[in-house]
């Protein structure tokens, strides 16, 4: 048999290490190497509680995309939420955003429902239909204290 | 006529001085271990190194591969099991494969990785660089004008700042592959699932983190373990074949106890 040289053992030491190297970098820590193949389209929320930067995106249940970068929309005093979309998916204007909850503890994640009447959505565009998240807390505080008719929001804590 | 106060007193002077000597000691030793560490890293960049290089990477790195993999095997093995009987008191199995990958990635291949490569190549180090102190060829090596530091310390430093990560790599993934078989096929985790949750839970910073804790603890096990073996010669409490020794015990047991306080210092700064 052919005794392997010491070069040769080293070579293929760091060859298949810097192999699970990247593997571990570009597929489990989700570097995109070959640029931005992302759009952004905005929407505002009366609330974003629990959503994170990086958070995911599905279009009817597929992940679409993640959450870019959440701030204070200074004029109308709401949460705007930058989502990134893969290019090639298509949102039409008339979309619905909603903020849903994976499972009854899970993560927030951002579900959007294409539509399909209007035009598409162009980079940069914004959602304008948006429903925000199901606050279970203030349900089961409702639900509790008994003041589901009065329907409006009390601070519980 | 000495007063009891006078014995009372100096007794209490002289706990200071015992502790300051120790302190004084440990500060002189820390203080020299750094220069070292310098002096050794600055020769790295020396023309005539890569060929020394790359016999150390085939010592630290290569060799260690088996043992890295056979004990990533079944570290992640064991993950798998344990886990599973503990999520299932919460009905979420499902999570197994994100908590396997995450501990392993952050804590269990770097530390794991590092104590493994401190036993099986740390220690060979330290005792062949002190046999050669002993027996005088590092004197031969100034004699003919050879720096021992650059022939000897900076190709084992620099194989280990190599080696290390690579081989926290193999850990890690053999370790994902040994939660896997336990996990999927020994107790029925839906396979979807367990590679589902890796790939959405791991994210960047815990990889970063993992592999800045690698690279710390290759500087700290090699820097420990050459100047244990380069110094053997200044202990004060042996001489000769029996240095050597207790300059390898020490070696792997303070590079261990350096590696657990590292980590935590590391991950308290990282999270």
């Amino acid at each position: 048999m052919k005794k392997y040289s010491m070069e040769s053992v080293v070579g293929i030491f760091v060859v298949i290490g810097l192999l699970c190297v990247g593997y571990m970098t570009v597929k489990l820590g989700k570097v995109s190497l070959f640029g931005d193949d992302y759009y952004s389209l905005y929407a505002r929320f009366s609330s974003v509680s629990g959503l994170r930067v990086d958070s995911p995106i599905e279009i009817n249940g597929i992940e679409a995309g993640r959450v870019a970068q959440l701030s204070i929309d200074p004029e109308k005093q709401v949460a705007l939420v930058e989502l990134k979309i893969k290019k090639g998916i298509e949102v039409y204007d008339d979309a619905i955003a909603s903020i849903k909850t994976s499972g009854l503890i899970g993560d927030k994640f951002v579900k959007i429902d294409p539509g399909g009447g209007g035009d598409i959505l162009k980079p940069g565009g914004t959602i304008t239909e948006t429903t925000s998240p199901l606050d279970i807390e203030d349900l089961i505080s409702k639900y509790v204290f008994g003041d589901i008719t009065k329907g409006d929001k009390k601070d519980t804590k | 006529m000495i007063m009891a106060s006078d014995i009372k007193e100096s007794f209490f002077w002289s706990l200071f001085h015992s502790l300051g000597k120790k302190t004084m000691r440990v500060i002189n030793d820390l203080g020299a271990a750094v220069i070292f560490f310098a002096l050794a890293f600055l020769r790295i960049f020396r023309p005539k190194q890569f060929r020394e290089i790359v016999q150390q990477v085939f010592y630290i790195g290569a060799k260690s591969s088996n043992i890295v993999m056979l004990i990533g095997l079944f570290t992640g093995m064991v993950l798998g099991l344990q886990l599973y009987y503990t999520l299932r008191k919460f009905g979420s199995e499902g999570f197994l494969g994100s908590v396997v990958a995450l501990s392993l990635i952050r804590e269990l291949g770097p530390v794991l990785t590092a104590i493994m490569i401190t036993a099986r190549a740390g220690s060979a180090m330290t005792a062949e660089i002190g046999i050669l102190r002993i027996s005088e060829q590092i004197d031969a090596l100034y004699a003919m004008r050879i720096d021992p530091i650059r022939y000897l310390i900076s190709p084992r430093i620099a194989a280990s700042v190599i080696s290390f990560p690579l081989l926290t790599a193999f850990f890690d993934l053999i370790g994902i592959i040994g939660g896997y078989l336990t996990g999927v096929v020994l107790l029925g985790v839906n396979k979807g699932a367990y590679f589902y949750r890796i790939d959405a839970y791991v994210d960047l910073t815990d990889i970063r983190g993992g592999f800045i804790k690698s690279l710390v603890f290759a500087v700290l096990v090699s820097t420990i373990c050459c100047y244990q073996g380069y110094f053997t010669h200044l202990r004060t409490d042996s001489y000769g074949s029996k240095s050597v020794s207790l300059s390898t015990t020490s070696a792997v047991v303070l590079s261990c106890i350096m590696i657990l306080i590292s980590d935590y210092v590391i991950t308290s700064f990282l999270m």
